[in-house]
């Protein structure tokens, strides 16, 4: 009934783009703040090095700028042309967040970063200042309605299943704007952002360190990033999101499979920190585990239990049969809109019919489903466990890398010893992969995690695919790769070649001492 | 509970059909001059200097211009799930096609006069062509094909299906829609290149608007008369609750011959769209002649507001016909989000909206004034 591989190839174009959307977003979300930074010092000290610095990173900024919107364009689209049962069944929520990003947060940023590069002799200093601020806002808050938006995605939240326009329908929009999930994921991500901005900072400057050039732009460049970076490392791994995950069941099941933890324990519950999960047998064919240390992080408490996943399949099973009574009882109103019976028995069980459309991947009526056939589905609700374990593993070990990290550039940078050692400006540019590892494995965590779901609890990924063909596919997957590789590696040249050109390349715009608009706040006499 | 909304579904429904129109023209205005500009990029800049300056006579404005069409496609998302789930898997390659030209778009703006060397500038020129040409043809076919009706059905859990391939879209009809897209567009680029730019570049501007403007009347007038006479339009036949839940398999509808000017006839005043788009090229052909840049583009933005508020009153209440099953077409009535979600969007909408065109504002009288090669010099972050 479903062609499988159409579904693959459209998970694995989504999954493509959004992952190479991600190499340009964390930079964008980090260095715009950064640059905020520095070019408030400028504006408040006067000192020209600061302006520099500005001019320096904005530009790459802008490089890496144009990528971040030419890949993001594709995220909006992708839903209706790829997942277009998903965008019926929940456009009525989910695309309220994505239209209010363009509206409240994408305008702002896009249509005042054009500002940020021509703006220069045309704006008085402080005016160009709040272009740069509005500039950093404005990506900020597309973060926040897009993580508003997968929030949901992870956590369902304010909505209703309509039996007569068969679609999630929205019943409570501030319980989407304050998911819990979402707020989480929005600190944790942004945060992550940060950290690679500042880690990008400290690893270029390290390059001009290694080289003796620019040093005074380096080590001020490297200072600013020490200090976010370190306050940003912190919060994405205290603030992150594993506390937000146990809202909801396959939430819970998301952290079971990461911890590859498959039973219940006594809480507080043991931490796995080496495992060799099996899926098979269900169990761990080898593990080394810490006790207590799971319970405390994971439930903030010594007495709350931690399902494991075999009891979740259980959850699974009753909650699948639950949903055969929805569905049944969806197919009389169906046939019989003034059914009241069956409109009764619905708005009961309506909230577990997306684990009753899991059948669909075993029979088309699933009224009929066997015994077999519920048990084949609770066990699809077990993502691919051994792959969580270990991503989960690399973006943590990486986050309290990048802490310590941030605390010796923290701790270097306030003794003025940056620079001092070699080795030091060494391991801080070989550093410069790690935080895009750790943020596209946590989102291969966040998301493959949630498989098999698409709307976790609501609709399963396989049912929510367009109905395309497999040629179709193959040439569109075909061009985003192509075509992303080719630019991808046109940024990453065009970076170095600004990198290699340094500093002295950005000379020299001066802001204008004239106001433009009459009257103006901002319209102040300057001094250069 | 559903919280209390202070207007009822029909209403928001029409509201959300206005907006539609006004995301569609404010993108087709704010936008298409940057896809004009693109599309004539080879034909008004003859060296690397003059082409510095067509680039960044929209260079800083652009990315914000853009946003219109993101803010479109999240507004359908959000408004008209429907229309955007059937539209945008059924277009499929098309919407690749326009995907491509979108993602050439920025890095071609942005990476171009990074590096000196002419061919590395030839091949981002190029890139920067075809991101302009290409969504300036494939929109006006894309509406073209709506008029024609589009091979989709749903099944009873209003999964849709899309019955017609890629080049199924190319018929001779859309193919028209597609040209006066294109030429009004153009037209609309070269206004803006009269108003951003001085000496030859603005000249030839202003001869490649004129043959722009004129090509949109002759073409436009022609897509009237084979909409009227050429082929049917769509019809309901069923009595619709406009305030019903939405769903489309709820009503009937047929295919009718002269469907699609029934509306200029039960409502006359709705001729004024068609006549914006004849009057708005006229004063953009006046307005070139007398090399008025101002009002050529006036005359390009009324066009633009005409044809697309033609297309649209035509297929009133209409979204999306199907010809492969008429009673799945998506109409107003049936295929917008829920009461509360057209109120929530309307609030963001007249919250938001307002302050967008004011900071947008902002900034043209920021960067108004025409620019120059003196000018590009002064600044490393030019294109």
């Amino acid at each position: 009934m479903f062609d499988i591989d159409v579904v693959t190839l459209s998970r694995l174009q989504f999954a493509a783009t959004a992952m190479y959307h991600f190499l340009f977003v964390p930079l964008t979300l980090g260095l715009s703040f950064l640059i905020a930074i520095m070019e408030s010092v400028y504006v408040m000290t006067g000192r020209d090095i600061w302006r520099r610095m500005t001019l320096f990173w904005g530009t790459l900024f802008g490089i890496n700028f144009a990528m971040g919107v030419a890949t993001g364009v594709v995220m909006e689209f992708q839903f209706g042309m790829n997942w277009s049962y998903y965008s019926h069944y929940v456009g009525d929520i989910f695309g309220a967040p994505l239209a209010i990003e363009g509206l409240m947060a994408f305008f702002l940023e896009a249509t005042f970063i054009g500002m940020f590069f021509f703006g220069w002799d045309r704006l008085p200093k402080v005016g160009h200042l709040a272009v740069t601020w509005l500039v950093a806002f404005g990506a900020n808050f597309s973060a926040l309605w897009i993580l508003i938006a997968n929030g949901w995605m992870q956590n369902p939240v304010g909505g209703v299943f309509n039996p007569d326009t068969m679609r999630m329908e929205i019943s409570d929009f501030m319980a989407v704007i304050f998911n819990p999930v979402a707020q989480a994921k929005f600190v944790h991500t942004v945060s992550a952002g940060y950290v690679a901005g500042s880690v990008f900072v400290i690893a270029v400057s390290a390059w001009f360190l290694l080289r003796g050039r620019h040093i005074e732009l380096a080590k001020r460049s490297m200072a600013v990033a020490a200090s976010f970076g370190l306050a940003a490392s912190l919060s994405v791994v205290v603030l992150g999101d594993e506390s937000g995950y146990l809202a909801t069941e396959n939430q819970k099941m998301k952290v079971a499979a990461m911890e590859a933890m498959w039973h219940t324990e006594p809480a507080p519950a043991a931490i796995n920190v080496i495992a060799f999960p099996n899926m098979a047998k269900q169990d761990n064919s080898f593990s080394i585990s810490i006790p207590y240390l799971l319970g405390i992080i994971g439930t903030r408490s010594l007495s709350q239990e931690l399902p494991g996943i075999v009891n979740l399949v259980d959850n699974a099973k009753v909650k699948i049969r639950n949903g055969i009574t929805a569905y049944t009882a969806l197919q009389k109103i169906r046939a019989d809109k003034n059914d009241a019976a069956a409109r009764a028995t619905f708005s009961e069980t309506w909230k577990d019919l997306g684990y009753g459309l899991l059948l669909k991947l075993h029979r088309p009526d699933i009224e009929n489903a066997t015994e077999a056939d519920i048990t084949a589905a609770a066990n699809e609700t077990i993502p691919d466990v051994p792959v969580l374990f270990w991503a989960f593993r690399i973006m943590v070990g990486l986050g309290f890398y990048l802490i310590g990290f941030f605390i010796v550039a923290f701790w270097t940078a306030s003794r003025h010893r940056l620079g001092d050692k070699r080795w030091m400006l060494w391991v801080a540019l070989l550093s410069l992969p790690l935080p895009w590892v750790a943020i596209e494995v946590g989102w291969i965590v966040a998301e493959f995690g949630r498989q098999p779901w698409i709307i976790e609890g609501v609709l399963p990924t396989f049912y929510a695919a367009s109905g395309l063909t497999l040629v179709d596919l193959s040439i569109s997957l075909a061009i985003f790769l192509v075509l992303y590789t080719s630019l991808a590696i046109v940024e990453v040249y065009l970076m170095v070649h600004a990198i290699k050109k340094g500093p002295t390349a950005a000379e020299p715009m001066e802001p204008q001492g004239g106001t433009i608009l009459p009257g103006a706040a901002f319209a102040r006499p300057q001094q250069h | 509970m559903i919280p209390f909304v202070p207007l009822d579904y029909e209403t928001l429904r029409l509201i959300w059909w206005l907006l539609l129109g006004v995301l569609l023209i404010g993108f087709a205005i704010m936008d298409g001059f940057d896809l004009g500009v693109g599309a004539l990029l080879p034909f008004v800049a003859r060296n690397d200097d003059e082409r510095r300056i067509v680039i960044n006579s929209i260079g800083p404005v652009w990315e914000g211009n853009q946003v219109w069409l993101i803010l479109g496609g999240g507004a359908i998302f959000a408004a008209w799930p429907m229309l955007y789930a059937v539209s945008f898997s059924g277009f499929y390659l098309a919407m690749m096609v326009i995907l491509i030209a979108i993602i050439l778009r920025p890095v071609g703006f942005k990476y171009r006069s990074k590096i000196a060397d002419p061919r590395w500038r030839e091949t981002w020129d190029w890139a920067l062509f075809v991101g302009g040409f290409i969504p300036a043809l494939i929109f006006g076919v894309a509406v073209g094909n709506v008029l024609r009706g589009v091979p989709f059905r749903f099944d009873d859990s209003l999964r849709p299906f899309y019955e017609g391939g890629f080049f199924g879209l190319l018929m001779p009809f859309a193919l028209l829609a597609g040209l006066v897209s294109l030429s009004m567009l153009v037209a609309h680029g070269a206004s803006m290149l009269m108003l951003k730019t001085s000496g030859a570049i603005s000249e030839r501007a202003r001869i490649y608007g004129s043959y722009a403007a004129l090509a949109t009347i002759v073409l436009f007038a022609l897509g009237g008369i084979w909409v009227a006479l050429g082929f049917d339009g769509y019809v309901v036949t069923s009595v619709q609750d406009v305030a019903g839940p939405s769903n489309p398999l709820a009503k009937t509808a047929v295919r009718q011959s002269g469907a699609w000017i029934a509306n200029y006839g039960a409502h006359p005043w709705m001729m004024v769209a068609p006549l914006l788009g004849f009057l708005g090229s006229a004063i953009a052909l006046f307005a070139y002649a007398r090399r008025l840049a101002g009002l050529a583009f006036i005359g390009s933005a009324t066009a633009i507001v005409g044809v697309i508020s033609t297309a649209g009153l035509s297929l009133f209440p209409f979204l999306l016909p199907s010809s492969l099953d008429p009673n799945a077409s998506l109409t107003v009535w049936d295929a917008s989000s829920s009461h509360l979600t057209l109120w929530i969007m309307l609030l963001a909408t007249l919250v938001f909206l307002p302050i967008v065109l004011v900071y947008t504002a902002f900034v043209y009288r920021v960067m108004r004034g025409k620019v120059t090669t003196e000018g590009l010099g002064r600044n490393p972050n030019a294109y």
